[in-house]
């Protein structure tokens, strides 16, 4: 990696001294600057990084949903920004629910329109202010936001020709077996689940026994 | 109001008075199946006469559900997703995808596995390229040099077969290196292969580099600035076209590319033409660091020898339990890597291939969002296409290199 942890601590001060009431904080992980902003000052955030002689981000690289359905504002929407001019990259998180909109940043990047359509369809996240936030990978018509961690892996309906009605047709998904997803954790590293067998083991006796 | 005018009718005799028609748009409906379209895409142009209003690509047609899919997955039975994105250099992808895990794991890749790797990420190039060039010399109404091209591009798929066992989906890039070292000979055939090209290179730029009716169809069409490029996320050959000299080869070098001498070519004007001029020269660069390996390749390893990712080799296999144990346990429950995220990004031929891999300390990826460069460019279509001729769509699509499976993933 170039970007060495000196440079990226002073980026991460610098992005923080210059948007303090806007972001919470950064970190340095793995070589990498993570920033957390807040969701509804995100368009300020990324047109200072864009905008200012320090930082120069002048290409918006990705932007992606991830899925936490255990938080109550299940999901991070994730930038990531390229500077060109200082070679050096910038990952920037803020949280969203399914609710409130975020603001849409396309009027800062162009080159967001799509990737917020994505987030949108795969995630169910909103963007307030995007010029045409339809379904962008799915089907016309599609239900659901397939990258969601309770969209499961199979889908819910499938597609075929029916020869009597000459059209495609779609069905609830039937399966001739059940989807088997394997758990190969081992149970002596933590796994979460009861061992067959092992149902009637108190929680002293599980404590002890899982311990790694 | 609407003008009267005054018309001559087809006989000649003159009409009076006339009302003027009010031309209506029309909407066309470029794919889902068309051979410029290079996959399945469709493409909604609003069309003023001949010139494009609107052009608003639909795309999806080839999604499959990868990322979802690879949430499914160990780290290891991911891998061959990525030759099945953009499939025409399948071995760059895997490569983005193993400095991934490999960031994670803070795993070392043996010199002679980065070299293999680098080697065949430019066997990879001139795939992409020589497919893209030949292409889109066939979009605009060149068929000859495909034909001469997918000769050389099977000969390199038989380089790709030769290491891997498959021609296309080629599943050779590991977490810590390659999965096996190069057969006997295969050097040396490729550099004799290195030999021979220029001259199938030639006879291709003879017919269609300085062809008339060539740069009429592609100088000046597709005009993008340096600026627009930054807005728009383009990367690879369509900044370096609008004259910057962007190459994350150069720029955040990964494996072996910081020893390798080459130059980061640059287009002029931005359009269509220089595009294309900049990959066929962009091979020849490719050309010169596949000479590099071979010459500098080191002896040793090909995989890291930590066997907590890598499977033990296969005469220990035979001989010890410890190490059956060991590969059972790695090709069922896999590895498991360490909670955290990481946005790892290579030079693939089309641009920049990022993948940002989110892991929570398990066997499978958290969540694994691929950042295709195709995706970018093909959403600056209705921006580029805008006031252009219908007939210069092919051209565009051409030139910005898009696949399918990378772009709908």
């Amino acid at each position: 990696m170039v970007s060495n942890q000196e440079t990226l601590n002073d980026m991460g001060d610098a992005i923080v001294r210059a948007l303090e009431n806007e972001v919470h904080g950064f970190e340095v992980a793995l070589g990498e600057l993570t920033v957390r902003a807040r969701a509804d000052k995100i368009v300020t955030v990324l047109t200072t990084l864009r905008d200012e002689a320090l930082f120069k981000f002048a290409q918006l690289t990705d932007i992606c949903g991830v899925d936490y359905p255990e938080r109550a504002r299940r999901f991070d929407v994730v930038y990531h920004l390229l500077s060109l001019k200082h070679n050096i990259r910038v990952r920037i998180k803020i949280l969203a629910d399914d609710e409130t909109p975020v603001p849409s940043v396309t009027d800062v990047y162009p080159a967001a329109n799509w990737y917020e359509r994505e987030v949108w369809d795969m995630y169910g996240v909103m963007f307030d202010g995007h010029p045409d936030l339809r379904r962008l990978l799915t089907d016309y018509g599609f239900q659901g936001h397939p990258q969601r961690k309770d969209f499961p892996l199979t889908g819910y309906v499938e597609l075929r020709y029916s020869e009597e009605e000459r059209r495609v047709v779609y069905e609830p998904v039937k399966l001739q077996q059940e989807f088997r997803d394997f758990d190969f954790m081992s149970p002596w590293e933590g796994a979460k689940y009861i061992l067959p067998g092992d149902e009637k083991a108190d929680g002293t006796a599980e404590s002890g026994g899982q311990e790694s | 109001m609407k003008k009267q005018t005054a018309r001559l009718n087809p006989a000649g005799k003159r009409v009076e008075n006339m009302a003027e028609v009010d031309i209506k748009n029309y909407n066309i409906n470029f794919g889902p199946q068309h051979p410029a379209a290079h996959g399945v895409l469709r493409l909604i142009l609003e069309l003023d006469g001949e010139v494009v209003e609107r052009a608003d690509p639909h795309i999806g047609l080839l999604h499959r559900g990868t990322e979802k899919l690879i949430e499914h997955k160990t780290y290891l039975q991911s891998i061959p997703y990525f030759d099945r994105l953009d499939y025409v250099s399948p071995m760059n992808q895997e490569h983005a995808f193993c400095l991934a895990i490999e960031k994670l794991l803070g795993l070392e890749v043996p010199e002679r596995g980065q070299y293999i790797r680098v080697l065949y990420c430019e066997i990879g190039r001139i795939l992409n390229h020589i497919m893209n060039v030949t292409a889109h010399g066939m979009d605009v109404g060149a068929l000859t040099p495909i034909l001469w091209g997918f000769e050389e591009r099977e000969l390199l798929m038989e380089f790709y077969e030769r290491v891997c066992g498959a021609r296309l989906h080629a599943n050779y890039y590991r977490p810590g290196g390659v999965h096996q070292d190069l057969p006997e000979g295969l050097a040396d055939d490729i550099l004799r292969w290195c030999d021979n090209f220029p001259k199938t290179m030639n006879d291709i730029e003879t017919l269609v580099t300085e062809n008339r009716i060539f740069k009429q169809r592609n100088v000046g069409i597709g005009k993008v600035t340096a600026e627009e490029c930054y807005a728009l996320g383009f990367t690879g050959a369509m900044l370096r076209g609008s004259n910057v000299a962007w190459d994350l080869r150069k720029a955040q070098p990964y494996d072996a590319y910081n020893d390798m001498d080459f130059d980061v070519v640059v287009g002029k004007n931005g359009d269509c033409y220089d595009r294309f001029v900049l990959r066929i020269e962009e091979m020849y660069q490719s050309m010169r660091i596949i000479r590099q390996c071979i010459e500098k390749m080191p002896k040793g390893d090909v995989l890291s020898t930590d066997h907590t990712v890598t499977p033990p080799r296969r005469a220990n296999i035979k001989t010890s339990m410890e190490a059956l144990i060991q590969h059972f346990k790695l090709y069922t429950e896999g590895f498991k890597v360490p909670e955290g995220e990481v946005y790892a990004a290579v030079e693939a031929p089309k641009g920049e291939f990022g993948v940002y891999l989110v892991s929570d300390g398990s066997n499978k990826p958290y969540r694994c969002k691929i950042r295709a460069p195709g995706f970018a460019h093909l959403q600056a279509m209705d921006h580029v296409a805008r006031g252009h001729m219908l007939a210069d769509i092919p051209a565009l699509m051409g030139s910005f290199d898009i696949v399918f499976g990378e772009v709908d993933r």
